[in-house]
């Protein structure tokens, strides 16, 4: 269903967006540090962080509903923070959609296209090009309390395609669907992406959509980046402790150090992390073997999580759901390759695993200061 | 067949209906009969009329002036103290300076009896030495009296009007644009809509409702409330400020005319009955209810 071929001539102005020392001070907080970061030309690129790490901020400042307090954005060469948000060449797809709610979901695609005033006839083709691909031909003449959430959904997204603009935001916009229709819109926005060569900047909080869809993530913290990598290699090498504990479910397991005294870490890591499907019990293989108590069992059909403890520190395990009861307690393998290390101030140090990722080592890190 | 649930049901509806019937269904049939029959004076009783009462009005110059004076005064208060109230909530819903303060300073007038506003714009007025007179004498304008002149008379209550109910429908249009979600105007800035437009194409027909709401509300206000005319003109200088209403008020409580009162009721009711539903009607169509 992912035609590669482009229906539209996203790409004649299409250009990397660039944010270069961007700060946004709010009068009682700070929202953004320093954020520097480039979100290349027709990728897809996705914004994501707990609650409150300023991604809708930057979102924001990206569209020119905000002001920065300083810092530069640019779209390809030209500088577009000064510019008010029409002239920024950009779409916008909202949490709440912000369909007009007195006007026909034609009326609400064209809106934009008749606030500028293009021609009538130009208007008519552009809708009904747009319309088809969206399915909507048939609701055209509904206004959108007529509409289920994933209809509404779909007009939001038909008027930011309407608009031919080479670069998409969007705002949580899968946030308000239910779990079943948020993984077909998942598919279908990544699809339309890559089908218009959009330039996408996509905000969320759910890693899964952040790891479904992009070509790029950038995983936020209070106002900061953490990482800017693909998802794999976010996952394969997280760059800090926030970044290993709040991708994957369950996160990667953070261990203090002179918890596992027989490991062979650098001197100045302080912690340890192995995500818990690479914790092995019972095998024999490279790595030091620690025993663990068992505390608690979650059955989850394919899988079970094992939580355990070991001296100082819990540990959770990935095991099969096919494995049958636990003793007590178990003897555990930590494999050499699957090890991060961490230092004192939460930086990752050359682990183990980097050897197991190679390919990571390309792209990984080279944007964010 | 009689039944039980009936019974039941009658007595729990029983309080609000006598309350209803007796006060307002009763006196509304009662009025409707009475314009068709003579006022009874002493021992003559009253006697049938026929349409009598409502041939006296075409030949009663009074009632033809308050009739012109009253659509002189609805149209300019309906239109200018609904168009200020939605100035008065634009300019208040944004973020500004002492935004609280204006607030309450707008919907201040609502607060006061118009009974207390009246007599605060009689002052304004006052020939001689009132606010008006003092900024005319400082330009350099022979003094006026403007409630004492028949030409500006009428126009001296409208304003009061207009001051009084203006605050009040702010209100209602204040709390029609703070359930606009901001997200539209977001989306419309991002599409290049200017703020007029975003007014007119966005703005104006969400609060379509209310508009109709206060515009009707306007339309029987200006019918209904003559306070200020009993404080400031009572009616007069020769009947140049007389509304209807105050007009029945003279027929039926200082001339006792009753029956002639009844019908120039029977008139008004009639007049804004057609006016609401028109209103109704005309606009229903064009609004768009959430």
């Amino acid at each position: 269903m992912i035609r590669t071929q482009r229906t539209f001539p996203a790409d004649t102005t299409g250009a990397d967006l660039r944010l270069s020392g961007l700060c946004k001070t709010f009068a009682t907080s700070t929202a953004l540090h320093d954020i520097n970061v480039t979100l290349p030309q027709g990728q897809f690129s996705v914004l994501l962080g707990p609650s409150g790490c300023g991604k809708s901020t930057l979102l924001r400042l990206i569209a020119g509903l905000e002001n920065p307090t300083s810092g530069k954005i640019h779209l390809g060469d030209a500088r577009i923070d000064q510019l008010p948000p029409k002239a920024r060449n950009l779409s916008m797809v909202f949490q709440s959609y912000a369909l007009f709610p007195h006007l026909d979901v034609a009326e609400n695609i064209l809106f934009g296209l008749s606030v500028r005033g293009t021609p009538k006839a130009d208007r008519a083709a552009r809708l009904h090009k747009v319309a088809a691909m969206m399915g909507l031909s048939d609701l055209l003449a509904r206004k959108p309390a007529a509409l289920s959430g994933g209809q509404q959904q779909r007009v939001a997204l038909a008027r930011a395609v309407i608009s031919e603009r080479p670069v998409c935001l969007m705002d949580e916009p899968l946030s308000n669907l239910d779990a079943k229709l948020r993984a077909e819109m998942r598919v279908e926005i990544r699809a339309l992406q890559q089908r218009l060569g959009l330039t996408m900047v996509y905000v969320t909080h759910d890693q899964v959509e952040a790891m479904t869809m992009a070509d790029r993530i950038v995983v936020m913290h209070a106002g900061r980046i953490e990482q800017v990598a693909s998802p794999r290699d976010l996952y394969a090498q997280p760059a800090t402790m926030f970044v290993a504990g709040f991708i994957g479910t369950p996160p990667m397991n953070l261990i203090p150090r002179n918890a596992l005294p027989g490991l062979d870490a650098p001197a100045n890591a302080t912690t340890i992390g192995i995500r818990p499907e690479d914790v092995t019990p019972l095998e024999s293989g490279a790595g030091p073997q620690v025993t663990a108590r068992v505390m608690a069992v979650e059955y989850l059909g394919a899988d079970q999580l094992v939580t355990l403890a070991i001296e100082g520190a819990t540990l959770l395990l990935r095991l099969t759901g096919r494995a049958g009861a636990l003793p007590a307690t178990l003897d555990l393998r930590l494999p050499q390759l699957a090890l991060h290390f961490f230092d004192a101030a939460g930086h990752r140090l050359p682990s183990p695993s980097d050897l197991s990722h190679p390919q990571a080592q390309e792209h990984d890190n080279d944007q964010y200061a | 067949m009689f039944r039980r649930d009936w019974l039941i049901a009658f007595t729990f509806l029983a309080p609000a209906l006598i309350l209803l019937f007796g006060f307002t269904h009763y006196p509304a049939i009662q009025t409707l009969i009475d314009s068709f029959w003579t006022t009874p004076r002493g021992r003559r009783p009253a006697t049938f009329a026929g349409l009598g009462n409502y041939t006296r009005m075409l030949e009663d110059d009074i009632f033809r002036r308050a009739m012109i004076n009253n659509a002189i005064y609805a149209a300019i208060t309906i239109p200018t103290s609904v168009a200020l109230a939605l100035a008065m909530a634009l300019f208040v819903q944004g973020r500004i300076l002492g935004r609280g303060f204006l607030r309450m300073a707008y919907f201040t007038p609502t607060v006061l009896p118009l009974i207390a506003v009246a007599n605060i714009w009689l002052f304004f007025y006052l020939p001689g030495f009132g606010l008006f007179e003092q900024l005319r004498s400082w330009a350099g304008f022979s003094p006026r009296n403007w409630i004492g002149t028949p030409d500006t008379a009428l126009y001296a209550v409208t304003v009061v009007t207009i001051w009084s109910q203006a605050g009040f429908f702010m209100i209602f249009y204040l709390a029609a644009l703070q359930t606009i979600p901001p997200s539209l105007r977001d989306a419309a800035a991002i599409e290049g809509c200017a703020p007029l437009t975003f007014f007119r194409r966005v703005t104006w027909p969400l609060i379509m409702p209310t508009t109709l709401f206060v515009s009707v509300n306007a339309t029987i206000n200006a019918f209904r409330t003559v306070d200020h005319i009993f404080v400031m003109t009572q009616g007069g200088p020769n009947n140049a400020s007389m509304l209807l209403l105050y007009y029945i008020y003279e027929q039926g409580f200082r001339f006792w005319d009753t029956a002639y009162a009844s019908a120039l009721t029977v008139v008004m009711v009639t007049i804004l009955a057609l006016i609401g539903i028109g209103q109704f009607f005309l606009l229903d169509r064009k609004v768009h209810y959430r």
